[in-house]
């Protein structure tokens, strides 16, 4: 097996407040492999963008990187001092925000803050830079991009803007990028050509991708393979296929909407009762014993690890031990 | 993948107001900020001193009679020359500086207190009429207020002041000084009570209550008031208190500068004013005490009213 | 564009117009312009004749529009102190005030924004600290008691620096004089260039900082920062340019408090400026020199106002956009 471009192991976060030390990530390991799409989902607070954002090292204080590790093509570089993290950062490792309406400086022209980046990870000079800039402008489907990279963020539309956001993940041809729910803040009708922007740009430059998402169809479509997170930790990981067809963690079950019956007939919708806790009162044991209608004693004291089934990774006590009983 | 919403809360029995007081924010953060606890007590001290200072002071500075010009300009009682009967030393009129700063706080906390308080008043009535009038009075009041807010304060109570003076041009000086300044300030500290009102009653106006109480025939503008002043009463308080030390040095600053109170009655800012005469021959002392006094009360109602913002107002918490 | 002009210009005249009135009201009902320039003696018929002569017995609101005509020609009257053209007066004291309030208004900018910016990055270091806790005490301090503390350590003490007047000043042209270029004209700009800049100085430190540490929490910057941009770029470039934007308005805002509060520190210093002229004119009650001076004033707040939002449009380009909409 190849090395994959990244692999984190044990990654813990921890944000120090008055109130006591939070765990916002809790050893999370995972890997992605070169040109793979790993979809990542939860709900808000699960620690998806932590996740993403500890991996570039953009930590904002109080919060910590606690202990694991971060490698880059079997290069570890969480402990690198921040200057050389810097380095890495746009050139190694792009990143894709959540809203376009605020990832750009409004009184920066487009092409001044894609030229700068250029710039700052190639030698280009900066008649090149301009070039390239268009290209790249050209490339994420943006009309007459010679005359738009003058014109100023508030003169692109929604889809548009996050199409600059875009170009400018990509614009020091990183191995690696990290899109952070990047259609949540866009138009329905936009979402679907972002996505197939992002997952065209990347396969024809064999970039990985984490996608962090809530849109189930947007995995399924998109990602090779696919992390359910809760409460700082995952849940389950694994192909695509798998994990969205037929989920092994009652969380991820919910998570997916659908419980096969056990007559299995037609899927019906379901709810989980409850809400994920607050990282100031995570439960012992299992994080999800409380909503769990699955939970039995070993779930409230015990915590699970991930365990390999199958083709993949399930962190909960039904699946980690042969003998365990199986409710249904 | 909804999530449906927490189980409710167990009922409890309803808190007094007290015990929400005891329980709330607002003590805990007063608990936890040393500084607002010393600028709490320091404010309190000055206050206790200037509400007594009848009975505190070893002299009457104001009482000819208790006041020798033999005593002038002597220096504190740990200087060379000082004497024990005048811990700070005196003025030029051989006044006990001790015991005419806590005169003069006196003076200055009455004039800032109820300067602030006619621009509460002023502030408070002129916003519940633009709020609740609407149309054109709202909008003459409001752009009366734009028009006051572009100009510093000191300037607006200085024209006043002159403006005044020259209408009790008749009067001796003496007698009206007081009322020319806090209508000064009055008229100077009312724009924020009034925008700040104005606000809130134009929220509680739409309310179902207040047209039921038309209705009704009652008077809707005083049930208004009793709705809307809830409301307003944290951010009130803060603007009172800042305004208090703003006020405080605006007193100050008008009799710093002569057209404040006379030095037959000095606050702060005259005696001050005074001291700053006698700099140059070394005696220090007579600008150097009131000026702490002055410096000591004004930063101690300051952190109060930072410490007050910030914890009625749980957005910058 | 010309839409804002036009409208920013209208509404200014209408400010203008409103203080107009109010300094119409205090020269000719609060001080009766006539009873100045008699004496008790002076027989009735002459009074009438002398009021008449004013025009004062013409409607009020002719009387109104006859103050602005001549206010804008810039007659507004004798003073009653100085039997002399109020203009006049105030002329030959504006270069003082003015220089004063340049010298001011750029040593707080200069000191203000790199103490703010300092502040806001280095937020948790004992320096940061200890600055915020000094501005608290800078904006609690009257501007008196400052100028009295220089005085007392620079003049009194150390004897380093001239602790009133102006020293010796050039004369340019037929109106300007200036201190700027004698020792002593800019020895003596010292002191009451500190004292009244300080306040503004610590103001414009704790703008900058408050809206620096507002901009460094923006997500344009945590994505220039995750797009591996410089933390020089970031910070100098990206963060204290959307800083500054907001603060040139409150920065230009400023400017007209400086001249106003110059009253305090021309009186501290015994400055020779129209602040100092304006004060023995409230002393002495005399209205043409204070309804004057309120003008003045104004004109230049209302402009210097204008000049602000002109200048916020041409920075902000999204502003600009929605400006050419209307």
């Amino acid at each position: 097996m190849t090395v994959p471009v990244l692999s984190v192991r044990d990654l813990t976060v921890e944000f120090v407040t008055r109130r006591g030390t939070l765990r916002a990530l809790d050893k999370i390991s995972f890997d992605i492999a070169r040109g793979e799409v790993l979809g990542v989902v939860g709900e808000s607070g699960a620690g998806k963008s932590v996740t993403g954002s500890a991996i570039i090292g953009l930590i904002d204080p109080p919060g910590r990187i606690a202990g694991g590790e971060v490698v880059l093509s079997g290069e570890r570089v969480d402990n690198r001092p921040p200057e050389a993290m810097r380095r890495i950062r746009g050139k190694r490792i792009g990143m894709i925000f959540q809203d376009p309406l605020t990832s750009l400086n409004p009184l920066y022209r487009v092409g001044e803050q894609l030229i700068e980046t250029i710039r700052t990870h190639t030698s280009l000079n900066a008649a090149e830079a301009r070039k390239r800039a268009i290209a790249l402008l050209d490339e994420v489907g943006i009309p007459a991009p010679d005359r738009r990279i003058d014109g100023y963020p508030h003169e692109f539309s929604g889809g548009m803007r996050q199409r600059v956001v875009i170009a400018l993940a990509l614009c020091a041809e990183p191995e690696f990028i990290i899109a952070d729910e990047p259609t949540t803040a866009l138009d329905v009708s936009v979402q679907a050509q972002i996505i197939a922007l992002i997952k065209r740009l990347c396969s024809e430059r064999g970039t990985s991708v984490m996608l962090v998402t809530h849109d189930m169809g947007v995995i399924a479509e998109t990602a090779d393979r696919v992390a359910v997170m809760y409460a700082g930790r995952i849940a389950e990981i694994g192909p695509v296929r798998d994990v969205v067809k037929d989920p092994l963690h009652p969380y991820a079950k919910g998570l997916m909407g659908a419980i096969p019956s056990i007559e299995g007939d037609a899927d019906r919708l379901v709810q989980i009762p409850g809400s994920m806790p607050r990282l100031s009162a995570i439960p012992r044991g299992c994080a999800f014993n409380p909503r769990c209608a699955q939970a039995f004693a070993r779930c409230h004291v015990e915590r699970p690890e991930l365990t390999r089934v199958g083709d993949r990774q399930v962190a909960c006590h039904l699946y980690d031990q042969p003998k365990a009983e199986i409710a249904a | 993948m909804s999530m449906t919403t927490r189980p409710p809360a167990s009922p409890e029995k309803i808190p007094t107001r007290w015990e929400r007081f005891l329980d709330s924010d607002i003590l805990a953060s007063f608990l936890r900020s040393k500084v607002t606890m010393v600028a709490a007590f320091v404010v309190l001290l000055l206050f206790i001193g200037a509400a007594f200072s009848p009975w505190i002071a070893p002299t009457n500075p104001f009482d000819p009679a208790s006041v020798f010009l033999a005593d002038a300009n002597i220096p504190p009682a740990w200087q060379q020359g000082g004497e024990a009967r005048f811990i700070f030393g005196t003025d030029d009129q051989g006044r006990d500086l001790y015991s005419a700063i806590l005169y003069g706080l006196r003076v200055s906390l009455v004039v800032g207190g109820l300067g602030v308080i006619l621009a509460a008043s002023i502030g408070i009535t002129l916003g519940l009429l633009a709020g609740y009038l609407g149309g054109r009075v709202d909008s003459l009041i409001m752009r009366i207020a734009d028009v006051q807010l572009t100009f510093p304060a000191i300037l607006i109570a200085l024209l006043i002041d002159g403006v005044v003076r020259g209408i009790f041009k008749s009067a001796s000086r003496e007698d009206t000084a007081i009322y020319v300044l806090v209508i000064s300030i009055g008229l100077s500290f009312w724009v924020q009570y009034a925008r700040t009102v104005r606000g809130s009653t134009l929220v509680e106006r739409n309310k179902d209550y207040v047209q039921a109480a038309r209705l009704v025939g009652l008077p809707a503008p005083l049930i208004m008031l009793r709705h809307v002043l809830p409301n307003v009463i944290g951010p009130v308080l803060v603007i009172l208190t800042i305004n208090l030390a703003l006020a405080v040095i605006t007193e100050a600053t008008l009799s710093f500068l002569g057209v404040g109170l006379p030095p037959t009655q000095p606050s702060l800012g005259t005696l001050i004013s005074i001291g700053n005469r006698y700099l140059f021959s070394g005696d220090w002392w007579i600008v150097a005490f009131p000026g702490v006094t002055l410096a000591i009360l004004v930063l101690a109602v300051n952190l109060l009213g930072d410490w007050l913002r910030d914890a009625l107002n749980p957005r910058l918490r | 564009m010309l839409a804002f002009i036009l409208r920013r210009l209208f509404q200014s005249l209408l400010v203008m117009l409103s203080v107009a009135l109010i300094a119409f009201a205090m020269f000719r009902f609060v001080g009766d312009p006539v009873n100045q320039l008699v004496s008790l003696d002076t027989p009735q018929a002459q009074v009438e004749q002398i009021r008449r002569s004013l025009g004062l017995d013409d409607p009020v609101i002719v009387q109104f529009f006859r103050y602005i005509y001549n206010a804008a020609r810039l007659e507004f009257g004798v003073s009653y102190q100085f039997r002399l053209p109020v203009i006049s007066l105030l002329g030959d004291r504006a270069p003082a005030t003015l220089e004063l309030a340049f010298m001011s208004a750029l040593f707080s900018l200069l000191v203000g924004i790199p103490m703010g910016v300092y502040t806001a990055l280095k937020r948790d270091s004992w320096l940061a600290k200890i600055l915020q806790a000094v501005s608290l005490i800078g904006i609690s301090l009257p501007t008196f008691l400052i100028g009295i503390l220089l005085i007392y350590l620079f003049s009194v003490t150390l004897g380093l620096l001239p602790s009133f007047g102006r020293g010796e000043v050039v004369k340019i042209g037929n109106w300007w004089t200036t201190g700027l270029l004698t020792v002593s004209g800019l020895k003596a700009l010292i002191l009451p260039s500190i004292t009244l800049g300080l306040f503004q100085m610590t103001l414009i430190m704790r703008l900058v900082r408050a809206e620096m540490l507002e901009v460094l929490r923006a997500d344009y910057i945590k994505f220039a920062r995750a797009r591996g941009l410089r933390t020089r770029t970031v910070n100098f470039g990206h963060a204290l340019k959307n800083t500054l934007v907001p603060v040139i308005t409150i920065a230009g805002l400023q400017l007209g408090s400086i001249i106003a509060f110059a009253i305090i520190t021309e009186t501290v210093f015994q400055w020779p400026g129209m602040g100092l002229l304006f004060l023995r004119a409230v002393q002495n009650v005399d209205i043409p020199i204070m309804a004057a001076y309120l003008m003045l004033i104004s004109f230049l707040f209302v402009s210097i106002n204008l000049i602000v939002d002109l200048l916020y449009a041409a920075v902000d380009p999204r502003l600009r956009a929605t400006i050419g909409a209307h």
